[in-house]
């Protein structure tokens, strides 16, 4: 080992970087914009949805009730309409994503105790609609507890309508800001792809080019020249991770609840996994083409297996244990852990410990894939 | 016959625009191409020897000037060009996915050659490049020579009346280079083809029939290697001094020395009478202490004249400029 | 006699071109393999991995009542089967101490008095969850405050009884129909997001990515002086491109309704029109980025950018109802937004084109536009 070599083929590498001003500004910048997004583009708590009524009894009880769906804040009645036909119609032309049809009478079916109303929802955009559904059913059992209440007060009963309270207490992230969960998980998928497409490209583009050749008639050895080449990717690397973290801190107000230092060196070791799987990936695919189809695939297994955007806890066993396979999966608890919860070692030694030995293993084997491609 | 001319370009300017300004590539370049002839564009890298071969074939929009070929100007009749002319880019550029076979039938097809011409024509142009048993073969898995006799058979399977090669040697052994241009000599010797070549190599400049210098974007003489290489003032004496730095700064100052080159340790000195000066030289270094190893006097070569070509001019730039 | 000539020589040049491009994605068989095997490997991931309804939650209980009471209300929460009560623990420290961990996401902390506070009519549970799971969090909470009331109701109704009062039930009946996707089945709402999505990302890259190789390697420039006129060299270019994508929205499709059962409620044809359509605009767009790309490597980046947009913004997962409104502007410029629209319409709803011609105009313009500007602005010279 000669860290002199080992500096001037990372020294090469820096030149190259800061050369392409264009591709370096392009990689500076994607992490922010999709953080932004993640921001203030996607929420999954969907509300407001666009309703339209058709109210067939027109009378107080039937207002009062489309009032109290109203002001739940779920629904938005955008129109009126006179038929459940012109109802569907809507939500077929995509104006509308939920509807509500009011038979005639309602307020004498009301005193009679069967009244009913019904919800149409547009199933197409299921997440909407899960929502919209779950909302439907709070707002009518609120309304109908809310009857039976005035009902039993009628009936002179001294009762509270509720004697279990649940207290529910949300520790970490008290108002569920959707940001405060996302930013980990952003920065653990950040450390994965980013180093490992740097380092495949990186690594693809002097094959192709040939210029890997030229390297290996220099006396540098194998090792030597992979730590060159993955030195200013980890650094790049690591500032987008940081910028990340950076942005989430000061522009969204995400709290850092637990050690930096613990986070950022094991963000190192963390990324050293994906330096890993992109010589491994280079050493299996002939051109850029195909190592970027590779990685595309790898990065879809990894992130919705990984827990990034999707829950692990409901996902069959087999798929679990996939997902189990990349880093990504340790990693993402572990930047949770100590970025929203602020808990330390003692309590992630062992997603840590599963960590580091998938590092040193993944390294090894890319190791050994890299000097035989060489060969 | 010989008076018809195949490629003509008057004024020929290119300019790119860059992050810096404007960059003259050719600067006023007129040449012209007999037909039959092997014309030869030589100069040092980076002289626009390419830039030329582009802006000729329409590859590249012009600045200004004029350029045609077959009388087809390189603009406006793009098409009538390019299905009359052959030609090898620098860079070997044929697909490599595809095998010496398919690479001849796909540009055999895309210049609309009939089945039954390609049936002869493409046997006779793979034995002609002696690749006939390498039909199978990926074109990205043969030798860089080969790659090069490749794309010349691709270049020829629609009969082109005029071949325009840029720098069809570069990174090929001695052998296949001289196997490549014992190709282009048939070409011309039985198809009577016209053939045009750029070129760093002096030795392949002179198996040309014409040659034009090109220099920092100017053509700064164009003739026959012959007239080229008389047009070296004086003659030339070859010699090996027994130390070399004290002996080129020596004679460098000395009179009737018109011009002076250094191949390795060897020193080229063109002189203005050749009995005189060498008496004088060898007296000169005598002095010193310095023998001269193998004085004897030599036939310029395109070398010599291409480089006092490249001298003159430079000093006459400096000239202007301190003139200015 | 002579226009015909000239166009028979056309066609044998686009058929040159088409006949090469064909070849070279055959010989490339692992990136072909690729392009085919990953829509099936994307749809069996979402159809498996994927579910937004959380259930089956680690719950770690402190019961320091240990009443009969106490024993039907976990009993309760044990039936709902959101949560699974897997730890049982002394103190409120120990379940908090659980959460940390991450042995378990929620905790459950009935207080000692219980049974007494029930009677009193005021009892309290405590609920606790790792808001660092935002999923669970969001499922959980509502599934536990409906547990909450529905044993309320029971306590309430048992009251009643003993008090002498007429049974009673709730005065207002709902039903909640859910349209074209009556067991709100994942697979129906993800299979055209993952037909947009793929057709999207695949033919822009297919075309960027093969231009600008050709283009670095210099074989465009040894094709570009051959007689090749730039339309033939995009034709020549698309149509096996075509093939490719058709043949890849096939195995979506067959794979989608042979397997997972989504129903295909519309105009195939109409489908078909319009995806050949958005597969031809995604083809020209491609061929618009390697005009502007200068390695493979930016291609690359580019084509990455727009496939981030169009995951996020275009409504393929994320509900564009909720997005800020210059947000869904931006999204409203990706045409994967319209062609979703569209698609849904026609697979999931069975709808035609009276009720979504507008979103079908807009991509027949997005599509003119960018195919007469991929033909326009193609090179046929190097600068």
């Amino acid at each position: 080992m000669s860290l002199l070599r080992i500096w001037a083929v990372t020294q090469k590498g820096f030149i190259q970087l800061f050369r392409d001003r264009r591709t370096l500004a392009m990689m500076l910048a994607l992490p922010i914009i999709q953080l932004l997004l993640f921001g203030y583009a996607i929420d999954m708590n969907v509300d407001h949805v666009p309703t339209i009524v058709a109210d067939q009894s027109q009378d107080a009880e039937s207002r009062a009730y489309i009032e109290a769906v109203a002001a739940s804040g779920f629904f938005d009645i955008v129109g009126y309409v006179s038929s459940s036909e012109e109802v569907a119609q809507a939500i077929d032309r995509g104006d509308v994503i939920a509807g509500i049809f009011i038979p005639p009478d309602f307020a004498a079916h009301l005193k009679r105790g069967d009244a009913q109303v019904s919800f149409l929802v547009d199933g197409s955009d299921v997440i909407t609609a899960q929502s919209a559904y779950a909302a439907a059913d709070v707002i009518a059992q609120n309304y109908a507890g809310k009857l039976q209440l005035e009902k039993i007060k009628r009936m002179g009963a001294a009762l509270q309508t509720q004697p279990i309270d649940a207290r529910v207490r949300i520790l970490y992230n008290p108002n569920m800001t959707n940001i405060w969960f996302t930013i980990p998980g952003m920065c653990a998928m950040i450390l994965q792809t980013q180093s490992l497409v740097l380092t495949t490209t990186a690594l693809v583009l002097e094959r192709e080019a040939g210029t890997i050749e030229q390297l290996l008639v220099t006396p540098i050895r194998p090792v030597e020249l992979m730590l060159g080449k993955i030195i200013p990717n980890l650094i790049i690397t690591l500032v987008n991770m940081l910028s990340i973290l950076g942005m989430g801190i000061l522009v969204f107000g995400v709290p850092f609840q637990g050690s930096f230092q613990l986070f950022f060196w094991l963000s190192v070791i963390f990324s050293f996994s994906g330096l890993g799987l992109g010589l491994l990936v280079s050493s299996i695919s002939e051109t850029q083409k195909q190592a970027q189809q590779i990685i595309m695939a790898v990065m879809l297994v990894a992130i919705v297996l990984g827990g990034f955007m999707f829950p692990r806890t409901t996902m069959p066993d087999a798929l679990k244990l996939i997902g189990d396979l990349f880093p990504l999966t340790h990693f993402i608890p572990i930047a949770r852990g100590i970025i929203t919860k602020g808990v330390g070692l003692d309590m992630l030694w062992e997603q840590v410990t599963a960590l580091v030995v998938y590092v040193a293993v993944i390294l090894l084997i890319s190791v050994r894939s890299f000097k035989q491609g060489l060969e | 016959m010989t008076d018809e001319k195949t490629i003509v370009t008057k004024n020929l300017v290119k300019q790119f625009k860059t992050r810096n300004g404007v960059v003259t590539a050719i600067n006023g370049v007129t040449l012209q191409v007999h037909r039959g002839e092997t014309y030869g564009l030589i100069g040092p890298d980076g002289a626009g020897k390419t830039t030329t071969t582009r802006v000729i074939l329409g590859l590249l929009t012009r600045t200004g000037g004029e350029s045609s070929i077959l009388g087809y100007d390189s603009m406006h009749d793009t098409y009538q060009i390019r299905e009359r002319v052959g030609y090898i880019a620098q860079q070997f550029a044929l697909p490599g996915d595809l095998t010496v076979m398919e690479n001849m039938q796909f540009f055999a097809n895309i210049h609309g050659v009939s089945r039954e011409d390609q049936k002869k024509r493409i046997p006779e142009l793979l034995e002609f490049a002696g690749l006939e048993k390498f039909t199978t073969r990926l074109g990205g898995k043969l030798s860089g020579g080969m790659k090069k006799k490749l794309a010349l058979a691709c270049s020829l399977v629609h009969e082109p009346q005029v071949v325009m090669l840029d720098e069809p040697t570069l990174g090929v052994d001695p052998v296949s280079r001289r196997e490549f241009w014992n190709l282009l000599g048939n070409l011309r010797t039985e198809k009577g083809m016209t053939i045009f070549v750029c070129t760093p190599y002096m030795d392949e400049a002179e198996r040309c029939n014409w040659v034009g210098l090109m220099y920092k974007g100017q053509l700064i003489a164009h003739d026959s290697p012959e007239t080229i290489k008389a047009m070296v003032p004086g003659r030339l004496l070859e010699f090996t001094p027994s130390e070399f730095a004290p002996a080129r700064d020596l004679v460098a100052g000395m009179e009737g020395v018109t011009e002076m080159q250094t191949y390795g340790l060897m020193l080229h000195v063109f002189v203005d009478d050749l009995d005189r000066r060498q008496q004088e030289i060898q007296a000169t270094l005598a002095d010193q202490g310095i023998t001269c190893a193998g004085m004897r006097e030599i036939e310029p070569r395109m070398e010599e004249a291409f480089i006092s070509l490249i001298h003159k001019q430079e000093s006459y730039e400096r000239s202007e400029s301190t003139a200015e | 006699m002579q226009g015909e000539s000239a166009m028979q020589s056309q066609a044998k040049r686009i058929y040159a071109l088409m006949w090469k491009e064909l070849i070279q994605i055959l010989r490339d068989w692992r990136t072909l393999l690729m392009i085919l095997g990953l829509p099936i490997l994307e749809m069996f991931l979402f159809a498996y991995a994927v579910n937004m309804t959380i259930d089956h939650i680690p719950t770690v209980v402190a019961d320091l009542s240990m009443g009969e009471r106490s024993q039907t209300f976990l009993d309760a929460m044990q039936t709902s089967e959101f949560f699974d009560l897997e730890l049982y623990t002394s103190s409120e420290q120990q379940v908090i101490q659980a959460i940390e961990s991450g042995k378990a996401v929620a905790g459950i902390v009935i207080p000692p008095d219980f049974e007494a506070q029930i009677d009193r009519g005021s009892a309290q549970v405590l609920i606790i969850f790792d808001g660092s799971d935002a999923y669970t969090v969001q499922s959980g909470y509502r599934a536990a405050s409906a547990i909450a009331q529905t044993q309320s109701m029971v306590v309430v109704a048992q009251k009643l009884q003993r008090a002498g009062a007429a049974e009673f039930s709730p005065p207002v009946f709902t039903s909640t129909r859910i349209l074209y996707n009556p067991n709100m089945d994942g697979m129906i709402f993800m299979l055209p997001g993952v037909i947009g999505i793929l057709l999207q990302m695949l033919t822009m890259n297919l075309t960027a990515m093969s231009v600008v190789r050709e283009q670095e390697l210099g074989i465009l420039e040894q094709i570009l002086v051959t007689p090749a006129r730039p339309f033939d060299l995009i034709v020549g270019k698309m149509v096996p491109n075509i093939l490719i994508s058709v043949l890849d929205l096939a195995i979506i499709l067959v794979v989608g309704i042979y397997w997972f059962k989504v129903p295909f409620q519309g105009s195939f044809l109409l489908f078909a029109l319009l995806s050949l359509l958005f597969i031809i605009s995604g083809l020209s767009m491609g061929v618009l980025i390697s005009t502007i790309a200068k390695t493979q490597k930016e291609a690359q980046q580019i084509t990455s950018v727009v496939l981030m947009l169009s995951m996020l913004l275009t409504g393929m997962m994320y509900p564009r109802s909720t997005m800020p409104p210059a947000v869904s502007a931006v999204g409203g410029l990706i045409p994967v937004t319209y062609y979703l629209r569209i698609i849904r319409g026609i697979m999931t709803k069975g709808i035609g084109l009276t009720f979504m011609w507008q979103d079908v105009l807009v991509l027949v313009i997005y599509g003119l536009i960018v195919i007469v500007a991929a033909a326009k602005l193609f090179k046929k010279r190097l600068d």
